[in-house]
């Protein structure tokens, strides 16, 4: 299907801001706003230009955030759930558990373990490759109980 | 040196719009600027880089097909071209001169590692990464 390229640079818009701030509150009217499409008409375009629809892809967004606060700094998990735009340390867990396969605790023994060569890749596209690819939504995951996403090792541990 | 690259190209929506962002806001200069009936070859150049042009070609005929043209078009507005990557001596001074432009910044300065980057798009959605020049003399400052 054939989007307009104005549209579709606009729609760019609304994901560039929250590759910039995935920690804050993504409303689909606020979207809908940044890109000056209607709400619904925002919701299904963003859809079928990204392959994903937007509140999957800002979870996959603050996944990647907090798996790069877990490897690269000692801030307890608590503070790395606010910092990444959760309210509840339960919902962050369980969601987080859901995509990576590996609670946080243990993942950042693990990611902290490897040496990595991050310093060579400019920080946005580190950051857009390290996105977690999220084909469906997390409820239908949890309810495959598939582990293991982002191809890490699934060594559940709990 | 006398081998080696010589032309980059990007795509871009309008060359006119293109032209007026890297020359305006970013300082390039025009090196090449030809039309052959509706096709025009365009090209700039960093002031302080003159071995390397980077090309502004807009998809279309008749190097493109109409279903081609769409696809090219396309793909550039929603961000899915190569990264590209601006070398600046002074990420955050730049990142200012260039916002006070009205340069879309898609991040803001990070330090990250020891060095400063920073990302912005071109108006057809072109993404750069804007990355501070490395101090030789300096030890990583970790």
């Amino acid at each position: 299907m054939n989007q307009r390229p104005e549209l579709l640079r606009r729609l760019l818009r609304a994901k560039d801001r929250m590759d910039g701030a995935p920690h804050e509150e993504w409303p689909i009217h606020r979207l809908a706003q940044v890109s000056a499409v209607s709400e619904g008409h925002f919701a299904r375009s963003f859809k079928e230009a990204f392959g994903a629809p937007p509140h999957r892809y800002l979870l996959t967004r603050r996944i990647e955030r907090a798996v790069a606060l877990l490897r690269d700094t000692d801030l307890p998990i608590t503070e790395v759930a606010f910092q990444t735009g959760w309210k509840s340390l339960g919902t962050f867990g369980r969601i987080f558990r859901d995509i990576t396969g590996k609670n946080p605790g243990s993942l950042r023994a693990s990611e902290q373990s490897i040496p990595h060569g991050r310093k060579h890749v400019p920080e946005c596209i580190m950051r857009a490759a390290d996105r977690p690819d999220l084909k469906t939504a997390v409820s239908e995951k949890h309810r495959e109980k598939t582990a293991g996403r982002m191809d890490l090792q699934p060594t559940e541990d709990v | 040196m006398t081998q080696g690259i010589d032309v980059v190209g990007l795509y871009v929506r309008d060359q006119d719009e293109a032209l007026t962002f890297y020359v305006e806001k970013l300082g390039f200069q025009v090196h090449a600027d030809v039309r052959n009936g509706d096709y025009r070859w365009l090209t700039v150049q960093h002031p302080e880089q003159p071995s390397f042009q980077l090309g502004l070609f807009k998809p279309g005929p008749p190097v493109h097909d109409a279903a081609t043209t769409q696809t090219l078009c396309e793909m550039v507005a929603k961000g899915a071209m190569p990264p590209l990557v601006l070398v600046v001596n002074n990420c955050r001074t730049a990142y200012e001169r260039l916002s006070a432009l009205g340069v879309e910044f898609t991040q803001e300065p990070v330090d990250r590692y020891g060095v400063v980057d920073a990302g912005f798009r071109d108006p057809s959605g072109n993404g750069w990464k804007m990355i501070e020049a490395r101090a030789k003399s300096q030890p990583g400052s970790q």
